[in-house]
This record gives C-alpha cells, sequence and structure tokens, in this order.
C-alpha cells in the first residue's frame, strides 16, 4: 500500500503543481514565520506582522505567515517558505536565530530579516532588527517609579533572553534614575540587573502564568507591574482590570496596549513600544529596491523605533511635572547626556 | 430462530478473532480510512463555517496533499515529523495492550532527550559508530526509568497510572528547567534555558542532504522500522509479550495462569518509557542537536492519538504516525499557500479520533466499505 500511494496520487499532484508554476508572476512577496505567541497576540508578533500588513497596503507586495506553534516548527516554517516563494523571509524573534542562521547559510540566494538578532560576524543575506528598547523602558521605569503609592514596582519575563531583559534592565536603570533624583527608595521586584537574575515566565503563551505572576508581585506591594512575555501580560492586564486602576496598573510591552487590547485599554499605564511594524516594513521596501545588505539595523528613541506610548485613560492621573520631567528624560537621552548603562 | 442466528454471529466472530483476515484489514485501515475522510469533509464544513470560500478550501487541501506527499521536501518533512510519533505511539500501544493507560509518554520524551543530549555533549570525542548508540540507548534507559516510577507505584501501591503519569509529565517540565540551568548543561553566553549542542559525532546523519541541504529527513526513519518490528515481534512471538496481552485482556486469568502481574506492569511500563525516551532521543539527535523547555512540543500527547488511532497494533501506528506526519507537514503547506489557520489540522486531527473512537458511527456513516461484513450472511 505504502509503494502504491505515490504512483496513484503523481498525476493529481503534476496537476497540481503544474497550477501552481502557471500562476502568473506574482508581486514581491514577504513572509513571515512567527515566533510562538501566534500571530494575533496583540503584542509582539502582532506588531511584526503590522509591517508587513503596511507593506501590503503602501508598497503593494504580497504578504505570507507561518505560525511556529512550538520551538520545533522554526526550523520547518522556514523550510516550508524556501524554494523561491518569496522574496524576502522574516523570522521574527531571538529564539529563531540559529534556524535562520542555519537556513540563512544554506540559502546564500534567500534574503532573510530577523527580529530581535544580531548576528557577530554578520551574514551577507541576514539584515538583522534589533531595538534599544532600554531607552524607551528607561522612561518607564522613571514614570512608574513617579506614579507608584506603594513604593514598589514590579517586573517579570517570559524568557531569560537579552530582547526580554532589555525591557527590565531599562526599566530598573529609569527607578534608579528616579530614586537619585528624588533621594526616594522605589523598589523594583522581579529583576535584577547585577546577577542577571528574575521573574521569568518561562513561556510566551500562558495567560494563566501571566495573571499568577502579577498576583504575586501585588501580593507583595507592587502596584505597577511591567510583563515583557508578549500575549502573557494579556493576563495580568486582567488582574488589573479586577483590582482597579488604583491597586494595580500594568505597563504594556512592543505595541500600544492601550489601542490592541482595548478591552482593558484602561489598565495600561503606558506601553513600551517596540515598533518592529516600522523596522519590519523598512527591511521590505529596502528588499524591492536591492538595497538589501547584510547586518543589523537598530531601533531607537531617536529613529523611532522605540517610544513610549501616550497615556490615555492615564493622562489625567499623571501629574504635570512628571510629564516635563520625562520629557526632559527623552531628550537627554537622545542627546547623550543621559546614560542607560549596560 | 433467534438462536441460530446469534449461534452464527458467535461463531463469525470467533472466526474473525482466530484468523487474522478481514477483520483485522477493517479495523486497521479501513475505519481509520474512513475516519479521516470524514473528517477532510467535516473539516471543510467548518472552514465554510467560518467564511472560508469554497476555492480557498479547495486550494487548502490541494496544499495539505502537495505540502505532505507532493515533493521530496514534502515528503522529507512527512518523515521527519512522523518518526518521533510512532517511536512514542508504540511504546504508547505496547502499554495499552498490557492494559496500562500511559499518558506519561510527554515526560518520558523529555527525560530520553535530555539524557540523550547530555552523553551526546559529554563525550564529545567519541566516534559516531560509538557515540551515537550510547546517546539513543540512554534515551532509552531515562525514558524507561522515569516511566518505571509511574509502573512501580502502580505495582506496589495500585495508584492509578493515569493520575502519576500525568505528575510525571508536569515534574518532568520542572527537571527539564532545572537541569537547562545547570552550568554544564547550560549552553555557554546564554542566560535562558538551552543546552549544549550534541557534537556531529551524536547527530543522527541526514539522509538526503547531498540532494538539498534542506531535507530534513535522517536517519531516526531506520530506527523507526527497526522499532516497528521489534514490537511486533515482541508483542506476538514472545513470552513477554503474550503475558503483556494476557494482562491487558484479563489480569485475574492472567494471575490464575502464573503471571507475575506486579512484574509484568513494571516492565510495561519500562518498555513504553523506552520508546517514549527514544523519540526524544530522535528529536534531539536527528532534528534539534539540543534541548529547549519546549523541545517535545507535544510529541508524548500527539502520539497517544496515534496509539489508538493505530489500535495498538504496531503496523497500525506505523501507519497513524505516517498520517499525523503528513498532516503536519501538509499543514504548514496549508497555511502558506491558503493562508488558512493551522488550528484547522488540530481540529482535523480531533476529529479523525472521535471518528476512530467511534466505528460504529464510521460504519453506520460509509455502509458500503464494510458490503462483505454485512452483506455475506445469510
Amino acid at each position: 500500500m505504502k509503494s502504491l500511494k505515490p504512483k496513484l496520487l503523481a498525476p493529481a499532484l503534476l496537476a497540481a503543481l503544474a497550477l501552481t508554476a502557471a500562476a502568473p508572476a506574482t508581486a514581491f512577496t514577504a513572509c513571515q514565520v512567527t515566533d510562538t505567541g501566534g500571530i494575533d497576540d496583540n503584542s509582539f508578533n502582532q506588531t511584526a506582522w503590522k509591517g508587513v500588513l503596511d507593506a501590503q497596503a503602501q508598497l503593494g507586495v504580497e504578504g505570507r505567515f507561518l505560525e511556529s506553534q512550538a520551538e520545533t516548527d522554526y526550523e520547518a516554517n522556514i523550510n516550508s517558505l524556501l524554494g523561491g516563494a518569496c522574496d524576502v523571509i522574516i523570522t521574527v524573534g531571538f529564539l529563531l536565530g540559529d534556524a535562520t542562521k542555519a537556513a540563512a547559510e544554506a540559502n546564500p540566494a534567500q534574503k532573510f530579516s530577523i527580529v530581535d538578532f544580531a548576528y557577530d560576524p554578520t551574514i551577507p543575506n541576514v539584515l538583522g532588527q534589533v531595538y534599544a528598547t532600554d531607552q524607551a523602558a528607561f522612561m518607564a521605569g522613571y514614570l512608574s517609579a513617579g506614579m507608584s503609592q506603594t513604593g514598589i514596582v514590579g517586573t517579570f519575563g517570559g524568557i531569560n533572553i537579552p530582547p526580554v531583559t532589555i525591557f527590565m534592565d531599562g526599566f530598573a536603570a529609569g527607578v534608579a534614575h528616579y530614586n537619585a533624583a528624588k533621594g526616594t527608595s522605589v523598589q523594583v521586584l522581579g529583576w535584577n540587573p547585577a546577577t542577571r537574575e528574575g521573574l521569568f515566565t518561562n513561556n510566551f503563551e500562558s495567560l494563566d502564568d501571566g495573571r499568577a505572576f502579577a498576583q504575586n508581585l501585588y501580593d507583595e506591594g507592587a502596584d505597577i507591574v511591567l510583563p515583557v512575555a508578549g500575549p502573557v501580560g494579556l493576563g495580568s492586564a486582567a488582574l488589573a482590570d479586577e483590582l482597579g486602576v488604583d491597586k494595580l496598573r500594568i505597563v504594556g510591552v512592543d505595541a500600544d496596549l492601550y489601542l490592541t487590547d482595548p478591552e482593558k485599554g484602561h489598565v495600561y499605564l503606558t506601553s513600551i513600544m517596540k515598533n518592529m511594524d516600522a523596522t519590519v516594513l523598512q527591511v521590505i521596501d529596502m528588499a524591492m529596491k536591492d538595497t538589501f545588505a547584510g547586518g543589523v539595523i537598530v531601533g531607537t528613541l531617536e529613529s523611532g523605533g522605540v517610544g513610549l506610548a501616550p497615556f490615555h485613560d492615564a493622562e489625567s492621573a499623571i501629574p504635570d511635572d512628571l510629564k516635563a520631567e520625562l520629557e526632559a528624560i527623552r531628550k537627554g537621552i537622545i542627546d547623550g547626556s543621559i546614560k542607560i548603562g549596560m | 430462530m433467534t438462536d441460530r442466528k446469534q449461534i452464527t454471529e458467535e461463531m463469525r466472530a470467533l472466526m474473525a478473532r482466530a484468523t487474522r483476515g478481514r477483520g483485522e484489514f477493517e479495523d486497521l485501515v479501513i475505519v481509520p480510512l474512513f475516519a479521516t475522510v470524514a473528517a477532510l469533509i467535516l473539516g471543510a464544513l467548518t472552514m465554510l463555517a467560518t467564511n472560508v470560500d469554497p476555492a480557498t478550501i479547495g486550494r487548502s487541501y490541494i496544499a495539505l496533499l502537495q505540502g505532505s506527499v507532493g515533493s521530496v521536501n514534502a515528503l522529507s518533512e512527512t518523515l521527519t515529523a512522523a518518526a518521533p510519533l510512532v517511536l512514542a505511539g508504540l511504546g504508547l500501544a505496547l502499554g495499552f495492550r498490557a492494559g496500562l493507560f500511559n499518558i506519561g509518554a510527554e515526560g518520558q520524551v523529555l527525560m530520553g532527550g535530555l539524557a540523550a543530549v547530555i552523553v551526546g555533549f559529554s563525550f564529545p570525542g567519541l566516534p559516531a559508530v560509538l557515540l551515537l548508540p550510547m546517546c539513543l540507548v540512554a534515551g532509552a534507559l531515562a525514558g524507561a526509568a522515569y516511566a518505571s516510577i509511574a509502573g512501580y507505584l502502580r505495582a506496589a501501591t495500585g495508584a492509578h497510572e493515569v493520575i502519576t503519569t500525568i505528575m510525571l509529565n508536569l515534574s518532568s517540565y520542572r527537571i527539564l528547567d532545572y537541569m537547562l540551568r545547570q552550568p554544564w548543561v547550560q549552553r555557554e553566553g546564554r542566560a535562558d534555558p538551552v543546552s549544549k549542542s550534541v557534537p556531529d559525532a551524536a547527530e543522527l546523519p541526514r539522509l538526503l542532504d547531498w540532494l538539498d541541504p534542506n531535507l530534513r529527513v535522517h536517519a531516526g526513519i531506520f530506527l523507526v522500522l527497526a522499532a516497528v518490528a521489534f514490537v511486533w515481534w515482541l508483542l506476538f512471538r514472545t513470552r513477554i509479550g503474550f503475558e503483556f496481552r494476557a494482562s491487558g485482556e484479563n489480569p485475574d486469568a492472567a494471575r490464575y495462569a502464573g503471571m507475575r502481574a506486579k512484574l509484568i506492569i513494571v516492565v510495561a511500563m519500562a518498555t513504553a518509557g523506552a520508546f517514549a525516551g527514544l523519540a526524544g532521543a530522535n528529536q534531539v539527535l536527528g532534528v534539534l542537536g539540543r534541548a529547549t523547555p519546549g523541545f517535545s512540543a507535544g510529541i508524548g500527547f500527539d502520539a497517544i492519538a496515534v496509539a489508538l488511532l493505530g489500535r495498538s497494533h504496531p503496523v497500525g501506528v506505523l501507519l497513524a504516525g505516517l498520517l499525523f506526519g503528513a498532516l503536519e507537514a501538509g499543514g504548514r503547506q496549508m497555511q502558506v499557500d491558503a493562508g488558512v489557520s493551522i488550528d484547522l489540522i488540530g481540529i482535523i486531527q480531533a476529529l479523525i479520533i472521535v471518528f476512530i473512537a467511534a466505528p460504529l458511527l464510521v460504519r453506520a456513516i460509509f455502509p458500503w466499505g464494510f458490503r462483505k461484513d454485512r452483506r455475506a450472511k445469510p
């Protein structure tokens, strides 16, 4: 039976293959492989996918995506996009680093771009997209320290990898900056920048974990929590929604969560935006215009690659002095007078 | 008159049991085949219900076919995805035959893979002829040891294996997390839980990379074929296999016949665990080259479905594993070509299980497939 199967299927397959081959030469195609959070995570993967959607609208390209359901899917997913159908393949996430490197080296003619990974040495057909997220997180840390009633703020991450901990580093540095400037002693729970240890859910999927971790931090006195774990943070937001914003507020990550999670928009103090949509769009544009080259593009406060989201519902709760100080910090980071230090 | 009818009925049933022929063929091939067809039809209806237009549905099923058997790469992906499912499924099938409902394959996969990785990177200097078998044996032993905990608890205390294996699954995630953070396991320069990579000598060699470096099919498929043959031999040609089956069918009778029920439970669990451990080793040595927290990717749970679908028969498990592998590989293509959600593949798999679990339903929907069975009667 096993030997029969391919023979019987062959005519049908040939017909199917002929169909695809005969299809008209399509538009420039950008393909994306997501990380395990899923394309509709309101956060990390969704923001990167928005870049492709923007390119569809503005540049007329065609976009395709493949969701990774487990880490074992990375290589397989990249493989199934190979073979000439995609003009550029964009992999989303640090954890796809190894798989992207292997695929890029085996297929030197294929253009790749990866979010959150910079290869050293660079690979000629891979453009890395990295973000100085600590700059925006520094502002969020300063803001949170200024807004905390209990004098305790908390954070937790998805997995202990650089693109996650850079948020926590910046956040902790921002709080420390506030303490130094105001002579206060606001505490950060969940991350120790010196020992590189802290709270991690070890996944980017479980909303339950997001809720439980936020609850633990809240029980320890934190009234502002920064979850850096994609959709996991939605669970934390659900808890804040139940407790009320006077008890617990959430700082969003990646996208402006007030907009992507409108039902619970009021619980977000602000969001640390990592504008992957802008860099993904830029990469697709470069690939179309043949200005694409291996290397790294870095999103900063100055380039608009990272930023602090508007305060929306929290606008009225934040004192004007604090807003003015934040603006001064923003300028200070851009002109280099404030060093975040790594 | 009903007496007579009943007697012929019983005779036929006896005959069917004695001669492994049509009846087994129907169970192993026809029921799963029709279940798959019914699931695909219901899957199409599901897509219709979620506002996918018929042209896209057609395109997605063509993509499913293309992505699973339509090219060398597709076949390679199907085999790569099927290998661990068949291995773990064989282990579970053994347990089911012995009357043990082992839910713990996931944990056994993790422990087996972890052991294989550790042995792999601990002896980087050894040649492949030595190192690869060592890694595989380590994987099998670790899986067996982990599973026999549940077996021992069942034999010694009567604690039900469903509960204990579920608990052991949960423990295995934490054990893996813990181990991956140990400095001698964790990869240098990384703060996240990821193990060192195994040396080339420990990897199951890729079979077709001379054709195209992207073809991932690896020597694990020979391991799978050997395992299928071994399990068949073990179950149907050895004394211990007979004891497994006897204990599964009727534990009391087995005990009266002088079989050591407790020992059989432990041995059956350990053997089942060994195959799940091999599945884990197959993944880390053939596909991933390292261990990370999510490396099992639910293989241990999918393998339960594979074992049930294969009717706990080694050949059935092989076919079921190939089907699931094909669905996985084809599902990816479905997403790329037609933009249909990968979750739909999960729905189709679940529907297949539903129909398999209810063979009478399948027989009712597709009566003509079982004509001989029904019409041959007076």
